[in-house]
């Protein structure tokens, strides 16, 4: 392609968009629309994922180990913890030191601070590598000699691999769905115009035109119309991102939840609303002129 | 230089509208393919422009075998070709110039050649003044004198005439066919269908007449054949 081609196609191609403006905004709505929940679902799922990373790191078990051992057949048990598979790592907590923690969270208790270690029992503290396997992990501990009780809290975690798994699927089968969608209405938009160029292609046809020449300026009407999507679509992305992320910080109920400032989303948001938009736009446009371009 | 040989040609529909023709025209030549509605002559014109492929027979157009010519080489083939119509096929929503332009642009032409090449071809068929036109400001004269513009702009070595006069008063028909008549003096060789047979028989070229699919007559002179209607 000449150079001087370059703004021959990219001037049609526009001029294209324009000759149809209704169609043209119902595409790039629609590609809007499509990226947007793509995007949502998405920030969700990513949100959910950092979190279920947080409570990883965070949460542990709490294994309690039987009145009856002493503190060096406690400290025995560590590698029989350690074995157990998706365990990160156990650490002992005498009840002694058990006792310490505990008065320094109820410093104005005075009931609390002249108790007897003794009722208190030794514990190791386990963090997971796998948050979703904890109930096979906490059973394992469970079968261990001397490891009378295990505490956990299965309903935080179990919720929050809930919120993953669901975003994630339904992520996966609305971005399908739309972006069929997508590409068929975009498809149209670019059929209109080759019928209402038709002459023009035809004359084109009969005075030796490449099909590559007809075809270009309707791939920068696709790539235009995508383009344009994803730039309206990010913005948008961006205010409801962020007024969400707002209302989940003011909300009381919603501490525990952290949300991922969009400072350090925007980059990987805008590239693939770009590269969607992009294969929307092009996709589209080239479904509509395959079988024109046949003969 | 066009050449077909035992060409035949049958649509799907079972018409049969070319049963075994053999022509050839040479470089340079002026020629009208006449006969009636329906006697073969617009297949012979789909036939050399490469939009339908004989069933049987061979055909060369310009070094290229339309018969059995590939994807790829149809444009390259169509660009030694001009076609004009009988009803012009201008873009309206375009100038005279932007219609050349457009044409010139689609076989690759640089902006440079352009702005050459289309003042010189409307100056020939006399239109130098009207490049700023659009087509429905012309007349149907200048309307198919913009098309003979359209199809010499590429520079092509045939110029394919199909029933150019048809939209024409007499007298303008008279002047397009001169204007014809002077480009092939030109250079182009220029093959006019038509059924006018008062305006071929004025201008004393060789006609070749075409009925129910036959070659029924090829000579210089008039026109041969008393049933010609339509």
């Amino acid at each position: 392609m000449a150079k001087h081609d370059f703004g021959y196609f990219f001037h049609e191609g526009v001029s294209n968009m324009f000759s149809h403006g209704f169609m043209s905004f119902a595409a790039i709505g629609i590609t809007v629309a499509c990226l947007l929940i793509m995007g949502t679902f998405t920030l969700v799922a990513v949100n959910a994922n950092e979190l279920l990373v947080t409570l990883e790191q965070e949460n542990e078990i709490l294994a309690y180990v039987d009145d009856s051992y002493t503190e060096t057949q406690a400290r025995a048990l560590q590698s029989q913890l350690e074995a157990v598979p998706n365990v990160a790592s156990a650490t002992f907590i005498s009840n002694d030191e058990a006792m310490e923690s505990f008065k320094d969270e109820y410093p104005d208790e005075e009931l609390f601070q002249d108790l007897d270690p003794e009722i208190l029992e030794d514990r190791y503290a386990i963090k997971l590598v796998d948050l979703e396997q904890q109930s096979e992990t906490v059973e394992a501990v469970q079968a261990i000699t001397g490891i009378s009780d295990v505490s956990h809290y299965e309903e935080i975690a179990g919720g929050f691999v809930t919120v993953r798994n669901v975003a994630t699927v339904v992520c996966v089968a609305l971005i399908a769905i739309l972006f069929v969608v997508s590409v068929f209405i975009i498809s149209n938009t670019i059929k209109l115009t080759t019928f209402d160029r038709r002459e023009e292609i035809a004359i084109m046809r009969m005075v030796g035109a490449t099909n590559g020449f007809i075809r270009w300026p309707f791939v920068y009407e696709g790539f235009m119309l995508g383009l344009l999507g994803a730039v309206i679509a990010f913005f948008l992305q961006w205010a409801l991102y962020a007024a969400v992320a707002r209302g989940v910080a003011t909300n009381d109920t919603l501490q525990l939840i952290r949300v991922i400032p969009f400072s350090q989303l925007w980059a990987p948001v805008a590239a693939v609303f770009v590269l969607a938009g992009i294969v929307i736009g092009v996709g589209g446009s080239l479904s509509a002129i395959r079988k024109f371009l046949q003969v | 230089m066009i050449r077909l040989k035992d060409v035949e040609m049958e649509y799907d529909n079972g018409t049969k509208a070319i049963q075994g023709i053999t022509l050839s025209i040479e470089d340079g030549e002026f020629v009208f393919l006449v006969g009636p509605s329906g006697s073969g002559k617009s297949t012979i014109i789909k036939l050399l422009t490469g939009e339908v492929e004989p069933c049987a027979g061979r055909i060369m157009i310009n070094g290229f075998s339309v018969s059995n010519i590939s994807e790829r080489q149809i444009p390259l083939m169509r660009r030694t070709l001009g076609v004009i119509f009988q009803d012009f096929r201008l873009i309206e929503k375009k100038t005279v110039y932007e219609n050349l332009d457009f044409v010139m642009r689609a076989v690759g032409a640089s902006p440079k050649e352009i702005r050459k090449r289309i003042p010189y071809v409307l100056d020939l068929v006399g239109l130098g003044k009207k490049a700023d036109s659009y087509p429905t400001e012309l007349s149907g004269g200048e309307q198919q004198r913009v098309a003979i513009a359209r199809a010499l702009v590429n520079n092509p070595k045939t110029i394919i005439a199909d029933e150019p006069t048809g939209n024409l008063d007499p007298e303008r028909s008279l002047e397009l066919m001169s204007l014809l008549v002077k480009i092939n003096q030109l250079g182009t060789t220029v093959v006019v269908v038509t059924h006018e047979k008062d305006l071929v028989n004025r201008f004393g070229k060789r006609v070749i007449t075409i009925d129910s699919g036959h070659v029924i007559n090829d000579s210089v002179g008039g026109y041969v054949g008393g049933h010609i209607h339509g």
